[in-house]
């Protein structure tokens, strides 16, 4: 399975993995070598050149930038990654679920898929990070809210004329269990496709996380994150230009590296 | 055409059921006690007393069981109506026609830059599949898409605003405002659908009709309006709508950004002061503003190929 996903791959594909490999490292292997205190302060060392201590510079209140950036990738990877798991799971579930049943469970799965559908995603997760301000939580719950929808819909899509095919019909006439089954027919089809739907939604995970942390909804100061970074480090772009371009060319490598490993065109 | 319409009023119905039942839960769960907000609100912080409270309980009903109030509430959305602001005090729907106006006057402008921007590009580079142009813009087109909106509009601040000084940062009413936040939005959507109106370029050159027109003689530039601009527009429209998520959130964060007085600006604001009924008018015209564009680009779809029945 493993060597066939590497082997079906693209130039691009193994670029994207090998960037989004570099970002991990950096993230949570560095810190690991070199740990750091994002938090901590040194007021006189604001926004000043990389020393020995912060390789990245210091920002605005004289934290470190690398401990900053480290932790915030951190955040952004690990949120986009809960997020997408746990939209995935009911997300295939219920698209199989539609599937297997057809009629009244159907319809009614694919109205609340529709309802989702009907709203634009980040008024979504506004409204409920509006309902528990500056908790990461909501901002978990919203991100999924808004994915499992794409994962409803392929997996319902993929396993409708599967379930119809002889194979499987021959296996449901064994009495063969639904779980054999899934492994066994449906699984094999949806993998690939699964595997680009979930490198886009970490991509507008991870971009839905740094806007609302820029327009000050999602997480608070002073916990690293980039959107936030950006926000408290666009009145120093004259002094210190690097400390703003920083988190901007972070948010611009992960999402690349996921748009890239994810492959496949989509709109 | 009808069950394209159906579709999507239930869809508006839906997102008002939606919104509504969010803001309900957000109305119920404000700290501290609703009709103390509500009253500070009105009247200012410091001249609220229990007897000021109890007349807006009085008043509203806030003391009647949630499911009464929730009915009520849906009778209300029937209307339309959401009340009054509770920090203006203003009605909502009130405030919120000066902000739509801005809010469509900046997705106007964006979406005619980008029209002018990425199709007619796309186009040129699927006329050429593997040239220069086409690989340039592949890699533009990558670049952008992995940039989120308020980063690109950053970027046009830092360059345009702040460095060559040629346009304002921030501010409304003059031409020359609207330009950079309806570039943000213009570049993002124009990366997308350069890359699509590359594609279906290719397919549609690579059809058997297209080379039968080439064999009967017609010339390039012939065959490209008559045979092919129009077989072009179809997956353009229909992918369009699916950028209209874009331009709706992409409204939020860049309004914000540029201090655009419309209605993203206005819902983060709202978020911020926690001010409800503003929060639910805001989000519910959003959002009915979304059906909306789909809804146009369906009638687009249907009168560029009558063919297709199915939205």
């Amino acid at each position: 399975m493993m060597m066939n996903i590497v082997r079906r791959s693209s130039l691009a594909q193994r670029a994207g993995a090998g960037l989004l490999l570099l970002l991990v490292v950096f993230a949570f292997v560095l810190p690991l070598l070199w740990p750091q205190d994002p938090l901590r302060q040194k007021l006189m060392l604001a926004l000043q050149w990389p020393d020995l201590s912060a390789p990245f510079g210091y920002d605005h209140l004289g934290r470190s930038l690398f401990a900053r950036l480290t932790a915030a990738i951190r955040l952004s990877l690990g949120l986009a990654l809960i997020s997408v798991l746990s939209a995935m799971i009911p997300g295939i579930l219920l698209g199989v679920l539609a599937a297997w049943r057809g009629g009244a469970v159907d319809r009614g799965v694919s109205l609340l898929a529709d309802t989702f559908l009907a709203l634009p995603g980040l008024l979504l997760v506004l409204l409920l990070t509006a309902l528990v301000p500056d908790s990461a939580l909501m901002l978990y719950i919203g991100i999924s809210l808004l994915l499992w929808v794409e994962y409803f819909r392929i997996s319902r899509a993929i396993a409708r004329p599967l379930l119809l095919s002889p194979a499987v019909q021959a296996s449901r006439l064994l009495g063969l269990s639904p779980w054999l089954i899934f492994r066994r027919h449906l699984w094999p089809e949806m993998a690939p496709v699964v595997l680009t739907v979930a490198a886009f939604g970490a991509a507008s995970a991870i971009m839905a996380i740094a806007a609302l942390g820029f327009v000050s909804v999602g997480v608070r100061p002073p916990t690293p994150e980039l959107g936030l970074m950006m926000t408290e480090l666009l009145p120093y772009y004259e002094e210190a230009p690097y400390a703003l371009l920083q988190p901007v060319m972070v948010v611009f490598l992960l999402v690349l590296s996921l748009l890239l490993l994810a492959g496949r065109e989509k709109a | 055409m009808i069950r394209i319409l159906g579709y999507r009023l239930l869809q508006a119905g839906m997102v008002a059921l939606l919104v509504g039942s969010l803001t309900f839960v957000l109305m119920r769960s404000l700290p501290g006690d609703i009709a103390w907000r509500i009253a500070a609100g009105r009247y200012g912080y410091d001249r609220v007393d229990a007897s000021a409270a109890s007349a807006v309980q009085q008043e509203l009903g806030l003391d009647r069981p949630a499911w009464q109030a929730l009915a009520d509430w849906f009778i209300q959305l029937l209307h339309v109506n959401p009340g009054n602001s509770l920090v203006s005090g203003a009605p909502v729907m009130e405030e919120i026609n000066h902000q739509l106006g801005q809010t469509l006057l900046l997705a106007a402008v964006a979406l005619l830059l980008s029209l002018l921007l990425g199709p007619p590009l796309g186009i040129l580079a699927g006329l050429a599949p593997g040239g220069k142009l086409d690989r340039l813009l592949l890699a533009i087109s990558t670049s952008l898409r992995a940039l989120p909106h308020f980063v690109l509009g950053l970027i046009l601040v830092l360059i345009f605003a702040l460095g060559l000084g040629w346009l304002p940062a921030a501010g409304y009413g003059e031409v020359q405002h609207v330009l950079l936040p309806a570039l943000t939005l213009a570049l993002g959507l124009a990366a997308v659908s350069s890359r699509v109106a590359r594609n279906a370029m290719r397919q549609v050159t690579d059809s058997a009709w297209y080379q039968f027109g080439r064999t009967k003689g017609l010339t390039e530039s012939q065959l490209f309006w008559q045979h092919g601009l129009r077989n072009v527009s179809v997956p353009l429209v229909t992918y369009l709508s699916v950028q209209f998520i874009y331009l709706i959130e992409g409204v939020i964060v860049v309004e914000t950004l540029f201090a655009w007085p419309g209605i993203g600006h206005a819902l983060v604001h709202a978020i911020f002061a926690r001010d409800v009924p503003m929060i639910q008018g805001t989000a519910l015209i959003m959002g009915l503003m979304f059906v909306l564009l789909n809804t146009l680009s369906d009638g687009l779809c249907y009168w560029l190929d009558p063919r297709r029945k199915n939205p």
